[in-house]
């Protein structure tokens, strides 16, 4: 497929070309999909969700079709697509098994009431993020945890919620 | 090359197979049937359904068919307790979230997922809870979606990415939430589309045009040719209820594997425009139209006939009519002394007669090492010879095309870009340069006045040293003022490279040329000057001015004839104003007829539906024609009859192929370039056929020369 490579595309900041280019970097020529999540996380920092524009707009810079790019930013979970979900902070509490069972029903509807937004939602400030998870995040041991965006907080008690919450800009 | 075969046992019956291949071949290839939704032999495997899991002996647990290579004492059992069970487990996983709904599902009767769940399921699931529900996307005017059936095969995705060349359908979200589809609302635009309503094992993609309006089981099947390109894709044609419901693909792997374009699926819709006709009307003197019989017609006919001016006369007939047709329009025209006989309407050069070479092999076409195009827009002009480039190109065959702008090709192509101006002389450097190695140079190039560059140099060494190579002359090149002399220099390069070179047809150019639809030497043999030249009487024969390079000229022409005999099956506002007689004509889906391809293939078929009220296919209308007017030898009783004449005419139908350079390359002068028309605007079909039309606007650069 010929596709036509503008390198001007203006629908990607400055910043995130570059770090795509930096993952260009580190693949063969003819291996361009390698970046793609590189690309995905780049945008997913500036704007905390990729739009279809931003998605096009990887598709077009890495000639990839714009399918691949959906498909892969609506498959992996730490990629928002919904642009009601975009937060600074994104806060997963884990519901799976082991944490159930060490109360993360209780520490998540804790997040909730003190945030006043329900799982899924995001604050109206965008600040914070309550995503649905449903999958086990692995750190049962420490159970029961979240993750806020990259960070791992475990042996969860509400007060300790309540100090990671407040101290976050 | 030989390759030691493999032996394995499948359900007691020991077989051979080629080392890698899948169990599920050697299975077919021996027909034991073992069920599958993902699998398709002409798609990657993707193992993700399970269906086709078999018990192995000595394996721990069933294995999916499709997915395990054949070795060597290998035992299978198909039929096994074990393989029962697996397939038991696997038809109620995939009827957790499968719908209920066969009653109202168009695929109801000829779905797989039916077929298999009452041949390999249990009548009663485990599954109590609620069945998921998958919003249904608008993906276009020629697919139905109805993704709640959809069991996650990935059969269309793999044949957007693997066959169509255009990746728009996948697989978004994850494990319970993954769905088919676009993401974003967009139509799906390739010209082969339509064939994943074919390979969708259920219902979840279904023909959009045809929904709803009968049962698989009610359809009667007749096997018809496609008459839109140079391919003469194999179809079958579906009926019920007397009327035409659609067209599939019928499997031949020589010609159109198994796909079809979507033009040739859906131009049947044509076949039912609100403009049919179906009576023979003849003009009255005040203008108005009056509705005659067959005889009354046919006299009229007659004496239009009977005063013509041979010299101011002239016949045109679409390139979609058959040999049959073809060959008894210019006997009757002959018979009447008229010269002027045409097919190749939107052609604008005619200097250097056609050398319309029958020698590529479609198949073969996948098998080169280079191919270059050369002002062939493929993809819009035949796209299942397309799907062959794209295939010799995925196996790492070089293409070029050198065009007057860059096109949108569906594979990797050098694209050489030269203006419309300087085309001829980047062909005539190349052939300069092939002539340079060869030792002599052609009175011709010497005439030229060009020099060979080093590109062309270095072009002309990729062609003499590849080793299996082919050049396309499309349609772009057709409606280049320099036509006959591109073709001209592209045969002397390929004579003097070994390089198989064809000019591609539209339509069945080549069994009309082979008929002898074209004008005797002596007359007008230009087109474009005939038409400007003072014609007062026409045939035309499924011919409307947008047939034509030049539809304003050719309209005008048409109005200008005192008399014009209009054979069509169909008749717009602007024929009932220039026609002086109209006689309604079948479809190639009404009659029967003969098509040959671009490899000189001929295919006849046999009219699908009888023609309604007053309706006759044109062979029988020319023939009554052709005795009326006391012409000898017009006695035919049969389509094949007449085919019979031709092939022995022809000499079993083989081209002559002119050979080495004219001393002197002619070109012809345009005051203005042709547009090129869209792949959904070729024929007055096509023309008609309203899913296709609403294509048009979604596919702006599906154009094309013929
Ligand atoms: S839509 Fe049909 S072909 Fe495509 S994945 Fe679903 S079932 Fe398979
Ligand atoms: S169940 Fe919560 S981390 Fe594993
Ligand atoms: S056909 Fe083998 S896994 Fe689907």
């Amino acid at each position: 497929m010929t596709e036509l490579h503008s390198t001007n595309n203006s629908v990607l900041s400055h910043h995130e070309r570059e770090e795509i280019d930096h993952w260009l970097a580190r693949y063969p020529e003819d291996r361009k999909q390698s970046a793609l999540l590189g690309a995905l996380r780049a945008v997913m920092h500036g704007e905390n969700y990729v739009s279809v524009e931003k998605m096009d707009a990887i598709a077009e810079y890495l000639g990839l079709p714009a399918i691949a790019v959906y498909e892969a930013a609506s498959f992996y979970s730490m990629f928002e697509t919904d642009p009601s979900h975009a937060a600074r902070y994104s806060i997963s509490v884990c519901t799976n098994v082991s944490c159930m069972l060490n109360g993360s029903d209780s520490i998540l509807s804790h997040i909730e009431k003190k945030l006043g937004i329900k799982a899924g939602q995001a604050t109206p400030d965008k600040k914070f993020f309550i995503k649905v998870e449903e999958e086990c995040l692995a750190a049962c041991c420490n159970a029961p945890m979240m993750q806020v965006n990259h960070v791992y907080h475990t042996d969860l008690t509400a007060e300790k919620v309540d100090s990671i919450l407040d101290g976050l800009e | 090359m030989s390759q030691e075969l493999v032996t394995l046992e499948i359900d007691g019956q020991t077989l051979q197979a080629r080392p890698g291949s899948m169990l599920i071949e050697a299975a077919d290839a021996a027909g034991i049937s073992i069920p599958r939704f993902c699998y398709h032999k002409k798609l990657s495997v993707a193992a993700n359904c399970r269906m086709c899991l078999v018990e192995i002996e000595k394996a721990p647990k069933a294995m999916p068919a499709c997915a395990t290579p054949v070795s060597a004492n290998m035992k299978v059992h198909t039929r096994s307790e074990k393989t029962r069970a697996a397939q038991r487990d696997i038809m109620e996983f995939l009827l957790i979230n499968h719908p209920l709904d066969c009653p109202i599902c168009d695929q109801g009767g000829e779905c797989e997922l039916q077929d298999v769940a009452m041949g390999y399921g249990n009548n009663q699931s485990n599954f109590q809870e609620i069945k998921r529900v998958v919003p249904d996307k608008d993906i276009g005017p020629l697919i139905e979606t109805a993704m709640t059936r959809c069991i996650q095969c990935t059969r269309c995705v793999r044949f957007g990415e693997e066959v169509a060349g255009l990746r728009e359908l996948g697989a978004t979200g994850r494990s319970e939430r993954m769905e088919i589809g676009t993401y974003v609302s967009k139509a799906v635009v390739s010209e082969l589309s339509g064939n994943v309503i074919d390979i969708c094992p259920v219902g979840a993609l279904t023909a959009k045009p045809s929904r709803y309006t009968a049962r698989a089981w009610e359809m009667r099947a007749h096997p018809s040719i496609a008459p839109h390109d140079a391919v003469g894709s194999n179809i079958e044609f579906h009926s019920f209820d007397g009327r035409i419901i659609r067209a599939v693909p019928r499997d031949n792997e020589a010609v159109n594997e198994c796909w079809i374009s979507d033009r040739d699926r859906f131009s049947y819709e044509g076949l039912y425009a609100h403009d049919r006709l179906t009576q023979p009307q003849v003009r009255q003197e005040d203008g108005s139209w009056r509705v005659v019989s067959w005889q009354e017609a046919l006299d009229a006919v007659a004496t239009i006939l009977h005063h013509i001016d041979a010299n101011r006369s002239a016949a045109f007939v679409s390139p979609t009519a058959s040999v049959e047709e073809g060959y008894l329009l210019q006997k009757l025209m002959r018979g009447l002394g008229v010269n002027n006989i045409e097919h190749r309407l939107r052609q604008v050069d005619f200097n250097h007669a056609d050398s319309s070479s029958a020698s590529l092999n479609l198949a073969e076409l996948e098998q080169q090492n280079l191919i270059v195009l050369l002002g062939a827009n493929s993809r819009f002009e035949a796209p299942l010879l397309n799907h062959r480039i794209r295939k010799a190109s995925l196996k790492g065959a070089k293409v070029v095309a050198i065009n007057p702008q860059a096109l949108d090709y569906n594979f990797d192509v050098q694209q050489v870009v030269v203006d419309s101006a300087n085309l001829l002389n980047a062909v005539a450097s190349l052939a300069l340069a092939v002539a340079e190695s060869a030792g002599g140079l052609p009175q011709a190039l010497r005439n030229l006045n060009v020099q060979a560059t080093d590109e062309a140099r270095a072009w002309a060494e990729q062609l003499r040293s590849a080793e299996k190579k082919t050049i396309l002359v499309g349609g772009l090149a057709a409606q280049h003022p320099a036509f006959g002399a591109l073709k001209a220099l592209s045969n002397y390069i390929g004579e003097q490279t070994g390089a198989v070179v064809s000019v591609l047809p539209s339509a069945n150019s080549v069994g009309l040329s082979l008929a002898g639809v074209v004008p005797a030497p002596n007359a007008e043999t230009d087109l474009n000057r005939l038409l400007a030249s003072d014609l007062n009487t026409l045939v035309l024969v499924n011919v409307e001015p947008e047939d034509f390079a030049y539809p304003e000229q050719a309209l005008k022409a048409m109005q200008a004839a005192d008399q014009v005999i209009v054979i069509a099956p169909f008749a717009d506002d602007r024929a009932r104003e220039y026609a002086s007689v109209l006689l309604p004509a079948a479809t190639f889906a009404e009659t029967a007829g003969t098509f040959v391809n671009i490899e000189g293939r001929w295919q006849s078929f046999k009219g699908a539906m009888q023609p309604k009220q007053e309706v006759r296919p044109v062979w029988k209308i020319l023939r009554v024609i052709g005795n009326s007017m006391n012409l000898s030898a017009f006695d035919y009783m049969s389509a094949e009859e007449i085919v019979a004449e031709v092939k022995l005419e022809t000499q079993g139908g083989k081209a002559a192929k002119t050979s080495g350079l004219p001393e002197q390359l002619v070109t012809s002068t345009l005051s203005q370039l042709p547009q090129p028309v869209h792949m959904y605007r070729t024929d007055s079909l096509v023309r008609r056929a309203k899913a296709l039309q609403e294509m048009v606007a979604l596919t702006p650069n599906a154009v094309s020369g013929v």
